[in-house]
């Protein structure tokens, strides 16, 4: 691969979970050993995932740079290649590029509160960033965890949720969309701007990282500001349509800033610099 | 004018004459390298891979097509693979052995300037292996323009109609029986060795100036970059674009676009390759996200995106501008967008 | 001359009219102009020159939708209008439309009706140099024939141009870009550039209006209008003129007859 850009590395598909209707996680181990053991990358960073036979597309690495050994992905069964990733099985091989962009500043971010605001199928690029800091706990004061979907099936990680739910240095608020609740559901119910206020996480010492859809995210920005998060210190990342994820296919840019190699990770101060094109 | 010989360390420049010009091409040819050159057939002049070199053609002005597919094919092997998703897939490389010596001849000097471009695009970053290994094994061999016409803007790109700018070597035709030959480059000059007797010392004091086309400037493209970076939410591209129908003829022969897809071309029993094919931004469906959302939704969008890759992103981002003036895109356009003209109202512009 | 750009800005004045799609001189030939405004209208000229199907603007959503719109068209542009109407893709009342006269007269339709009346009243442009292609190519032997086409298309090199300039190809996703199935290989070879020329005639089948935009678009100069040509002949033989009832393509008729496959 050193030479070929284009040439994914082999990958076996060790271990398939089922998350929530049509999302799938999939932990990867890569069949070379060299390959296996010194591949690195860190929290924000996405890559080109196979399905020989249908193509390529681009998801986030889910899993955590601190646990060694395997990638993960979490993907919703959308197009053509999503759904013929979804067909396959554990033991059989898919092929993976990257890791490409740029990353979350987790050592700038160091001895600061972390706030993590996630929507529906966006949880995944932020669950790589929330393991690599309680992997690393002692370098981040209070960690929060907002997440919401529209119903109680559609929420991801159901087990992790719990883990987190369970532990007392970490504290998170579930929410579901009004309707999506179930007679059980113990969170919150309510949509994921509303619940934040109501939340009221200080904004002192204190990073945001916002993932959701585009409406998510649109109407929770106002309310970091009331919270007073400045706009440096409130990230997200962008997704936009990618081919070959380092710059060249023409597709993802934003401006003139590419998401694939400008992002996918951005603070809000440098989204407010972009034209609206994403 | 002024005269542009970038200085070599083979100057000063030959002369062959046009009799002998074949038969140079012909021991060129004949030691196994391929010729690309315009032919004509069916009234359009196109690059084509030359049998003979008896087949090429040196009267069209632009030819339908730029010479990018030398280095960019419109459609490309990136590897293969076999076994599919029974568990065991097998990889095969991208294998450039298969790619063969090359000479594009008789490109013009804007067509040469844009495998600068291309190589901006191709090299931003991590290495283009299929690019690169194409960009080694082919030698430019530039003509000179003694004609243009009104679709013609090289000079108001940076370019030149004698520019030698990409090319490793460039003949200017002086006068009817021959040409002032440029060495450029190394690869030019082993070009030349393969028929070193054919070209003679030049006359003393030859000028190629008086041979040129000459293509007047349209516009300060400093001005109108300036303008057009400071114009993304102006009522211009809507205008402008109005008419555009959003075909990817400009961008297919422009020498300068790169954007592709990748592709797969699955050959049942899990073998396939993976390849990668010509794209067009101006297309409604490039930047469609599989959600349904469309960051470039209207033509307006895309317009502005391909003017302003080529005249704001690229120069910002990789040094060298996406346009060199070629007036291909306006020759192809179904409803004639005149990129020269759309330029010049940027120029005008209040911003 | 004057009397359209009058006739344009006096409709434009009194909000008939959202936009009017005309012509104006371009680099070398007439090109499409989309006016708004009086000083855009001051542009607008219409003559026997003016042979470019501009009814492709009129299916354009971001363009023309939901406004009334002026248009001048030439005698193929009134076809395509016609059968665009028929196919529900244009509303009666939101269109109108300007024409020629044999003497280069203005002649305004204000009804479809009236489109329709005049299609049949004046002579349709010769195509004459199409029937000539047609003939040559059919009496070639079919392996000569096979050489032809694939040496053509060969050089296809996907810009679409051919369906960007065509009225009829309003859809908003092409059949070349679904990919679930993957009907056509959307890169550019040989046999997928013949797979999407079949495709692109055979959904044209008593649809297309004949107009040539799809050849004249060709930045390759491949001449692809010659098929869509031979279809329409061969549709107004078997089936004659399509009706407002529906065209070929999109009805089914237990009656016709088969034996024009082969």
């Amino acid at each position: 691969m050193a030479d070929n850009i284009y040439l994914p590395y082999l990958a076996t598909i060790e271990k398939i979970t089922q998350e929530a209707p049509g999302v799938k996680t999939f932990r990867l181990k890569f069949k070379d050993e060299e390959v296996a053991r010194s591949f690195e990358f860190k929290a924000g960073q996405f890559g080109e995932y196979s399905a020989f036979g249908e193509g390529e597309c681009t998801f986030c690495i889910a899993s955590s740079p601190t646990r060694k050994g395997y990638i993960e992905c979490t993907f919703r069964e959308a197009g053509k290649v999503t759904s013929a990733l979804a067909r396959l099985e554990e033991g059989q091989t898919m092929g993976f590029r990257g890791p490409y962009g740029n990353t979350f500043p987790m050592d700038e971010w160091k001895g600061k509160s972390l706030l993590f605001i996630a929507g529906g199928i966006a949880l995944p690029p932020m669950r790589c960033v929330i393991w690599n800091a309680l992997d690393t706990r002692s370098s981040y004061k209070d960690i929060n965890i907002l997440y919401g979907a529209k119903s109680v099936a559609d929420l991801v990680y159901k087990h992790e949720l719990k883990e987190w739910e369970e532990r007392t240095d970490v504290n998170l608020l579930t929410t579901v969309d009004p309707g999506g609740e179930t007679p059980e559901w113990k969170g919150q119910v309510g949509f994921v701007p509303a619940v934040l206020e109501k939340m009221n996480p200080a904004s002192e010492n204190t990073i945001a990282v916002v993932c959701g859809p585009p409406v998510m995210i649109k109407f929770t920005f106002p309310v970091l500001d009331k919270l007073g998060f400045k706009p440096e210190n409130i990230y997200t990342t962008l997704e936009n349509r990618m081919k070959c994820g380092v710059g060249k296919c023409g597709r993802c840019n934003v401006g003139s800033k590419y998401v694939c190699k400008d992002g996918p990770v951005f603070s809000r101060a440098q989204l407010e610099a972009l034209p609206a094109e994403y | 004018m002024e005269q542009k010989y970038i200085p070599s360390k083979y100057m000063p420049p030959k002369y062959i004459p046009k009799s002998s010009l074949k038969a140079w091409l012909a021991k060129v040819k004949d030691d196994g390298r391929h010729i690309y050159a315009p032919v004509t057939e069916n009234g359009k002049t196109n690059f084509k891979r030359v049998k003979s070199v008896d087949e090429i053609s040196m009267e069209h002005i632009q030819t339908a097509q730029s010479a990018k597919g030398a280095v960019f094919p419109r459609t490309e092997k990136l590897f293969s693979y076999a076994g599919g998703q029974q568990g065991d897939v097998a990889l095969q490389d991208y294998n450039p052995n298969d790619i063969p010596d090359t000479v594009v001849f008789g490109l013009h000097p804007c067509d040469a300037a844009a495998f600068k471009s291309l190589s901006g695009i191709f090299s931003w970053g991590a290495k283009d292996r299929p690019f690169d290994e194409r960009m080694k094994r082919v030698t430019l061999v530039g003509v000179s323009c003694g004609r243009s016409d009104v679709f013609c803007f090289c000079t108001s790109v940076g370019g030149h109609p004698g520019s030698a700018e990409g090319s490793d070597i460039l003949l200017t035709a002086v006068g009817n029986d021959g040409y002032l030959v440029e060495i450029i480059t190394d690869r030019g000059q082993a070009l030349v060795e393969k028929g070193a007797d054919l070209f003679e010392a030049a006359a003393a004091g030859v000028s190629k100036e008086e041979h040129l086309a000459s293509v007047p400037v349209r516009f300060s493209v400093e001005e109108v970059q300036r303008k057009m970076a400071g114009s993304f939410e102006d009522d211009i591209w809507k205008k402008q674009s109005a008419r555009c129908i959003g075909c990817g003829a400009c961008a297919f022969v422009c020498p300068a676009c790169a954007c592709f897809d990748i592709q797969e071309n699955a050959k049942g029993n899990g073998a396939g390759d993976r390849i990668r094919c010509w794209d067009s931004c101006g297309f409604s469906l490039f930047t469609l996200h599989t959600s349904g959302h469309n960051p470039r939704s209207v033509q307006s969008q895309r317009w502005r995106q391909r003017l302003l890759h080529k005249l704001c992103y690229m120069p910002d981002r990789l040094s060298v501008r996406g346009c060199t003036g070629c007036g291909r895109c306006s020759r192809a356009c179904p409803v004639d967008m005149n990129l020269a003209e759309h330029l010049k109202e940027f120029e005008r512009l209040k911003v | 001359m004057n009397e359209l750009r009058s006739k344009v800005k006096e409709l434009l004045g009194s909000k008939e009219i959202d936009l009017f799609v005309g012509y104006e001189q371009g680099t070398r030939l007439p090109r499409p102009l989309i006016a708004a405004s009086a000083e855009e209208a001051d542009r607008l000229i219409f003559d026997e020159n003016c042979t470019g199907n501009l009814a492709v603007y009129l299916t354009r959503r971001e363009l023309a939708g939901g406004k009334k719109v002026g248009i001048a068209a030439s005698y193929y542009a009134m076809r395509s209008i016609s059968r665009l109407l028929d196919e529900n893709q244009l509303r009666e009342g939101m269109v109108k439309v300007f024409g020629l006269t044999p003497d280069g007269g203005l002649k305004l339709l204000d009804a479809i009706a009236d489109v329709k009346q005049h299609l049949q009243e004046a002579s349709a442009p010769s195509r004459q140099v199409e029937d000539e292609w047609v003939k040559e190519i059919e009496d070639m032997p079919p392996a000569e024939r096979w050489k032809f086409w694939t040496g053509e298309l060969s050089k296809c090199f996907k810009c679409y141009a051919c369906r960007a300039a065509c009225p009829m190809c309003y859809c908003t996703k092409c059949i070349v870009e679904v990919n679930r199935p993957q009907w056509i290989q959307p890169w550019a070879a040989t046999m997928s550039n013949v797979e999407w020329q079949i495709s692109r005639v055979m959904h044209m089948a008593g649809r297309c209006a004949d107009c040539g935009a799809c050849g004249a678009a060709c930045p390759l100069g491949l001449p692809v209008h010659i098929i869509a040509h031979k279809m329409a002949e061969m549709v107004r033989q078997n089936f004659g003129e399509p009706t407002e009832k529906g065209n070929v393509l999109s009805t089914f008729n237990p009656n016709d007859e088969e034996n024009f496959i082969w």
